[in-house]
């Protein structure tokens, strides 16, 4: 924050009913906001009946523990607790896996001259904007190949396929002073020994704020899970719900999919929140 | 740049730039090598041959009315979506930093949407339009309007930018809010005792310093708008009615694995590659200039 409050008022603006006004915005812009998740939260505590038929009560009914435990025990295709295991064992493989082979390979970029350095260097660089989206039929067959269709491994490895952590790391790692790789070279340190010791733990606040950015990524994601997880006990919750849906002419269970939702966005929303100040600066800095 | 203290050897950092090297190849370059080789072939209808057919896929798939269409549509998806995220991400920022007190809290209740997923957001908003149980659907018809993104082309069109701009106000309101914030006191405090109004104030010094954020809330924008609101399209309208909200990316799935022409989704690929090639060029010269900045 600034030093705004050493300033005296009204320096810059008048205050006062500008000021309400200013909230004012700032709350009807909340609420516009909030109003999708506050709509979605009524219908999950409300009855079918109340739902379909139109207008929708816009206050939480007595209905909550009944639509969530249906929803997290029997679901639709699969109960929703399947679906959220899933997605957590998704989101943390990807974020972990990607941090993982990223922290080393940006350790041996930054701290060696060896054969093919260049080469590799511009190769993860080329992997950098690829979304999955644009090669998924030719991936989709890769995954198919190996038998990972229907896996969790099928789930997370072609999604840490793309440098954008590397990169990140290197840039980090530009920044720790050359002085302590040469202490630790003047004192018989191994590589290894500096990265465990001094790089890893340097790098702490980097790594759990990627692993914020990360584990959102992973969690929601749809097209990759659409594709290779036609078993419906592997679905995960995001592209699970639209499944829940069923097709030709029935009725939505509004209340199931509507909690359902609820439960897709609550473990993101709480990471985002809880670790906010580690997830802007992951934001802010991921993304220069 | 580069570090002047490295360590010997060479078999370590191999090891070390193995696993990603391995994943890259493997769900990377190989996959999207096979994507180029394909466009270049038609199989067969059973899959067992293909035949070499050069540009032929290129010069289908320009040639083929749908296809363009949906460059179009692309395009006009893309840009209202940008600009349906950054105009109100940027109002909310301005007004959230001429405050002094509670500009935190609004900023934690304005995150929220940015980590529900598109599908999400499309499921949500789907709800609220739904043609026979939607709130909204509803109250327009109490209106006299007769809403129906089943039907009606632009109603869809409208349907899948706000909900794939919704959570985008959230990421550029971050990113607004930060530059705001970065803004020199001094200078803005100098053009008030020159007697400069808020607007103009706004528009002749805050604007052009947040620049460089808001060059790059627009490519990133539009780089979300064309790879990563597949989810949106997806649970509301499905790329209908009649391919008015197919965009590329919905139409290299919808051909590919809906309709099976292998051929044609290669190539669509293909164009795509190019596309985000261009793209990250644009974003690299903006770095770069930044970087001198």
């Amino acid at each position: 924050m600034r030093a705004l409050d050493t300033l005296p008022d009204g320096m810059v603006e008048k205050r006062g009913s500008s000021l309400w006004l200013s909230h004012l915005v700032m709350i009807a812009g909340v609420l516009v906001i909030f109003f999708p998740i506050w709509l979605a939260f009524v219908a999950s505590t409300v009855t079918q009946p109340e739902i379909v038929k139109p207008p929708m009560p816009l206050m939480p009914g007595d209905h909550f523990f009944e639509n969530y435990s249906r929803a997290l025990n029997a679901g639709v295709n699969v109960p929703v607790t399947t679906m959220l295991v899933n997605s957590l064992i998704m989101a943390i493989g990807i974020a972990l896996g990607k941090i993982a082979i990223s922290l080393i390979s940006a350790f041996a970029i930054v701290y060696f001259r060896f054969p093919g350095r260049t080469l590799f260097f511009w190769m993860i660089f080329l992997t950098l904007m690829l979304p999955v989206e644009v090669r998924i039929v030719p991936t989709y067959e890769v995954v198919a190949g190996f038998g990972m269709l229907n896996s969790y491994s099928g789930l997370i490895f072609p999604l840490i396929a793309s440098a954008t952590a590397t990169f990140l790391f290197r840039q980090f790692f530009m920044t720790i002073p050359d002085e302590l790789a040469e202490a630790a070279r003047v004192d018989g340190a191994r590589p290894l020994r500096f990265f465990f010791d001094i790089v890893l733990p340097m790098s702490r606040t980097n790594i759990a704020a990627l692993f914020v950015i990360l584990f959102i990524y992973g969690w929601n994601q749809y097209l990759w899970p659409l594709l290779i997880t036609t078993d419906p006990s592997m679905n995960t919750i995001v592209m699970g719900i639209k499944q829940m849906f069923p097709s030709g002419d029935d009725t939505a269970d509004w209340p199931v999919i509507m909690a359902t939702s609820i439960l897709a966005m609550i473990p993101p929303v709480i990471v985002v929140v809880s670790m906010q100040k580690l997830f802007l600066r992951g934001l802010l800095e991921s993304e220069k | 740049m580069e570090k002047r203290v490295t360590f010997k050897g060479w078999l370590l950092p191999l090891l070390l730039v193995f696993p990603q090297l391995l994943i890259s190849a493997v769900f990377f370059f190989y996959p999207a090598g096979q994507a180029i080789w394909q466009s270049l072939f038609i199989p067969d209808p059973f899959g067992l041959s293909s035949q070499f057919v050069g540009l032929g896929n290129f010069k289908f798939l320009f040639g083929d009315s749908y296809y363009r269409a949906s460059f179009v549509t692309t395009a006009i998806f893309s840009i209202l979506v940008t600009l349906a995220s950054l105009i109100p991400a940027l109002l909310l920022a301005v007004v959230a930093d001429r405050l002094i007190k509670g500009a935190t809290v609004y900023r934690t209740l304005l995150i929220w949407p940015y980590a529900v997923a598109p599908a999400v957001a499309g499921v949500l908003w789907l709800f609220m339009f739904n043609t026979r149980v939607g709130v909204v659907s509803w109250y327009l018809g109490q209106f006299g309007y007769d809403w129906n993104h089943v039907l009606n082309d632009g109603e869809a069109m409208g349907l899948v930018v706000v909900a794939s701009a919704w959570g985008r106000v959230s990421y550029n309101f971050l990113f607004f809010f930060a530059a705001l914030q970065a803004v020199p006191k001094s200078v803005v405090e100098a053009a008030a005792i020159d007697g400069a109004r808020f607007t103009r104030r706004f528009f002749t010094i805050v604007l052009p310093l947040i620049s460089p954020t808001t060059f790059f809330l627009l490519v990133v924008n539009i780089v979300y708008a064309f790879f990563e609101t597949f989810g949106v399209i997806h649970t509301i309208t499905s790329g209908g009615p009649q391919q008015a909200t197919t965009i590329l990316v919905y139409k290299v799935f919808s051909d590919g694995f809906v309709g099976q022409d292998l051929g044609s989704s290669a190539a669509q690929s293909v164009v795509l590659l190019v596309v985000v090639g261009l793209m990250t060029i644009i974003q690299f010269k903006y770095l770069e200039k930044r970087v001198h900045y």
